[in-house]
């Protein structure tokens, strides 16, 4: 019987392994430079850590892998962790909260089900988390980070862009919405909707102000600026958001970042109360995040600002070239023991191990091709034969010779 | 190819008017009716129609899983089977435009809950008990509840608010709930009749004439869709008289199971000394009184009972051992504990195939299982004892099918094994059926909570009521 892998789900070959562990050393090395402490929180959570209101909207919660465990007969359910944020979150709650400023990273695989099993249901994501800090300055420093992050993987290319979720809730409001029904449109929006914004009931003027808002997009701070203007009669509620979003959008473009502002730029989560980024690839979003002020608060910590960002690893495997990848240093040796120089073989293996080298015992399947050095042993003397990838050959009697001659 | 249809037909609520429908489209059904012993039926005008009688609540899974091509039923079991599982083979053809009812979510208004919104404000775990989770858990997501527990239900959900559930969510009428002391506070979905049918059979096979022949898409109107909730501020129903609130008094609270069970338990707790009123009842009161001192009850299904002493809802309950077991399987490290063995109701659990079947034993069995490509459907009532049967007999690969009573119908063609409860065994042998193994022996017990109990009132009540309890059995 041919045994199945499970359905929306993947292997990874060991060529994609080196790629997987390339980009996520590429980010913990960022992550460490930047200050960053690295965590790693369980695969299975309490469901109730996701259905808290203002976490993640109905549409994703119905995807969510839970079930009951052992000693569930409370009927409240355990889930795979569908989300890299809320954990973390609740890790800092947990054992954190003295902490002034944490600055958290991980990274950790999540669990949405997606129908057709195409994509894969077990996703990867390198999360950093800064906690404690509401200024853009905080915002800013997260995007310079995965930018980084992305650059050092030599993945260029990539637009970044710019929404505020405070902004949106206030135009929302403004539209006369009741509470429920701005949750509704704001949901519709975050699952990605915004065309069916038109079956909501709003009358024909509220509509235009909201998708031409929605609809707009710009490229600088200027641009925000002219919004300010746009929006001017209504500005009492706007201003802070719009503040936030000059700040943020000024700043980047002081440092570089090739920017552009898309309101409706806003997916998947509703935790976000601030500045929302994201950013693409082509037409592949390769991560975001965004500010979470209310989310620490919301879960039973402390008024506690707080943003994220995320990188989805899955997509970047796609697009590093293998060739960009890092080749190890140290010579790669295979020892070819004969079989009653078996025991040598692997003291000279570990003994190689311990000097620094590759090193590897001969089980006859190996390629003699991909190595820098092969060495065989023999029951008698000479007992070390040498080769280089020259062809060319020395002898040693001991593992001393053997080092000595390596070395040269 | 097989171009028989296979069809599906409700037993219960909704077979009189499905029988009636049948009949003018001319199907010559003769023997689809309520007494019915035998579930296998054939159409006199349609013989490529095959038809076989279900629980309703077993179609849906019946045609998703391909066993059916087509399938009557009501759509509250079409969604909460497709609201969990949106991507199964189950499509739903149209609502026959019978058989009207709705799902709502009801409160009781005693507990001062009387909107949506009261619920979402609610602090704490709101506890829903249903006989349709899946429905439940949609709707507590979409509501927006913070934190909620599911109590799945095999049924008798209008007996759980206020004291053993915040919220029901049930299929009925207005009056029908106002008459259990309930008030809705939403409506989740009308419910109706309707068609359904397996997707790659709909693709594959032709059905047009037996479809036109009972629905006309020109006419059938949709019902309310899932989603959408209707929210409803309730209005005061008939006073209802309440258990003390919380778990924590000196009263104890005693779970008595309806159906069956009901007489040979209240003579036992009449030989007990333990004298109730309105228990087996007329009207279907679910509160019977006692003339013990400090002891409330409530009557609900055995199959519920021991998630319902787990979950501090019950101090004490009498059910049977296999639900018991059931129970224990699913929840290792559950609290509850058989207190005593009452001694009736004694069945078997035993492993049945068809007599057809060279299998003989459970290691014939295992061989049968062994290098499969299609699973082994083991059908049973008990999903999580069938299951366990399964893993510790290394079936290969196998797939646990749950149904709603009259198992033995399954096989051969719709099950390959069942784990089935059996008292004498005749019925298995009348279906061509055979035991292969026994799995234990059940009697009805009095199961109660490992958990200590801090009042000491209450537990010298509990007590009193084991012993009382025990000197009834030996004079039984």
């Amino acid at each position: 019987m041919k045994t199945q892998r499970c359905k929306g789900t993947r292997d990874l070959s060991p060529g994609e392994m080196e790629l997987f562990r390339l980009i996520e050393g590429t980010f913990r090395d960022a992550c460490l430079n930047w200050g960053y402490q690295e965590v790693r929180t369980p695969t299975l959570e309490y469901l109730h850590l996701f259905t808290s209101v203002g976490t993640l909207t109905p549409g994703m919660l119905g995807r969510v892998y839970s079930f009951l465990d052992w000693d569930g007969w409370s009927g409240e359910r355990v889930v795979l962790r569908p989300d890299g944020t809320i954990p973390v979150a609740r890790l800092y709650i947990g054992s954190l909260e003295k902490e002034k400023l944490a600055k958290l990273f991980y990274v950790a695989n999540t669990f949405i089900f997606e129908a057709t099993g195409e994509k894969t249901r077990e996703r990867w994501q390198c999360g950093a988390e800064l906690v404690g800090v509401s200024s853009p300055s905080a915002d800013v420093e997260l995007v310079m980070l995965v930018l980084e992050v992305l650059k050092q993987l030599k993945i260029d290319g990539v637009k970044l862009k710019l929404s505020h979720a405070g902004l949106i809730r206030v135009l929302l409001a403004r539209l006369g919405l009741s509470s429920e029904e701005q949750a509704r449109v704001f949901d519709r929006i975050l699952d990605g909707n915004t065309r069916e914004l038109a079956g909501l009931g709003l009358d024909r003027n509220e509509l235009e102000t909201l998708s031409s808002l929605l609809g707009l997009k710009g490229k600088s701070s200027a641009f925000v600026r002219g919004l300010k203007a746009l929006l001017a009669p209504d500005l009492a509620g706007l201003q802070p958001f719009i503040d936030d979003l000059v700040s943020v959008a000024g700043l980047l473009e002081a440092l570089g970042a090739d920017y552009q502002i898309d309101l409706a730029s806003v997916r998947d989560f509703e935790y976000y109360t601030g500045t929302i980024f994201q950013l693409f690839k082509g037409r592949d979003k390769v991560g975001g995040g965004g500010r979470y002020d209310a989310l620490i608060p919301l879960m039973g910590g402390k008024d506690t600002p707080a943003s994220g960002v995320a990188l989805y690893l899955d997509r970047l495997m796609d697009m590093v070239r293998p060739e960009s990848l890092v080749k190890s240093g140290a010579p790669r040796i295979l020892v070819r023991a004969e079989p009653e120089a078996a025991k040598e073989g692997f003291s000279l293996v570990t003994r190689l191990h311990e000097a620094g080298y590759r090193a590897e015992f001969n089980l006859g399947a190996q390629a003699v091709s991909g190595f820098d050095w092969t060495l065989d042993v023999k029951g008698r003397a000479p007992k070390f034969i040498l080769t280089n990838k020259a062809k060319k050959k020395f002898e040693a009697q001991n593992i001393e010779e053997v080092l000595k001659l390596l070395k040269r | 190819m097989n171009k028989t249809i296979k069809i599906a037909l409700p037993k219960g609520r909704l077979l009189a008017e499905t029988a009636a429908r049948l009949k003018e489209a001319g199907w010559g059904l003769d023997g689809y009716i309520a007494s019915a012993r035998l579930y296998r039926i054939k159409s006199r005008n349609f013989p490529g129609l095959s038809v076989k009688m279900f629980h309703e609540r077993d179609i849906p899974i019946q045609v998703a899983i391909g066993n059916y091509d087509l399938g009557i039923c009501g759509s509250d079991w079409i969604e909460e089977l497709m609201v969990k599982y949106p991507g199964s083979a189950l499509m739903k053809v149209g609502s026959l435009g019978y058989g009207k009812s709705a799902l709502y979510a009801a409160v009781s208004p005693s507990e001062g809950m009387s909107t949506v919104e009261a619920v979402r404000e609610r602090s704490g775990v709101v506890r829903i008990a249903s006989e349709y989770p899946n429905l439940a858990e949609h709707f507590a997501v979409n509501l927006r509840l913070r934190r909620f527990g599911i109590f799945p239900l095999w049924g008798a959900a209008e007996a759980y608010p206020p004291e053993s559930a915040d919220l029901a969510l049930l299929c009925g009428t207005e009056e029908e709930l106002a008459d259990c002391g309930l008030a809705p506070v939403a409506k989740v979905l009308g419910v109706s009749a309707c068609l359904i049918a397996n997707r790659n059979s709909w693709e594959a096979k032709d059905m047009k004439e037996i479809v036109a022949s009972i629905y006309d898409k020109t006419t059938a109107r949709e019902e309310s869709e899932l989603g959408v909730i209707e929210q409803y501020s309730g209005q005061r129903p008939r006073g209802l008289e309440v258990f003390p609130p919380g778990g924590d008094g000196d009263i104890v609270r005693l779970a008595l199971p309806d159906g069956h069970q009901q007489s040979p338990t209240f003579d036992l707790l009449a030989k007990s000394g333990i004298g109730l009123d309105d228990y087996p009842s007329p009207t279907g009161n679910r509160r019977p009184t006692t003339d013990l001192a400090g002891m409330v009850i409530k009557v609900i299904r055995p199959q519920d009972m021991p998630l319902q002493v787990a979950s501090g809802n019950f101090d004490l309950a009498i059910t049977g051992r296999d639900w018991l077991c059931e129970h224990l399987y699913q929840f290792p490290t559950s609290p509850v504990k058989e207190l005593v063995d009452l001694g009736s109701g004694r069945v078997k659990i035993v492993a049945v195939v068809s007599n057809d079947l060279p299998v003989a034993d459970a290691s014939d069995l295992r061989k049968f299982s062994t290098g499969r490509t299609v699973p082994l459907r083991v059908a049973s009532e008990y999903v999580n004892i069938a299951d366990k049967y399964a893993r510790d007999n290394h079936l290969g690969l196998y797939r646990v099918v749950p149904t709603w009573g009259a198992t033995e119908a399954f096989l051969p063609e719709d099950a390959d094994l069942l784990i089935e409860n059996t008292e004498t065994g005749r019925t298995i042998a009348r279906h061509n059926l055979k035991i292969i193994d026994m799995l234990f022996e059940s009697t009805a017990c009095l199961i109660g909570s490992s958990r200590r109990v801090a009042s000491a009132t209450k537990r010298d009540r509990i007590n009193s009521i084991i012993q009382a309890l025990q000197t009834g059995v030996k004079l039984n």
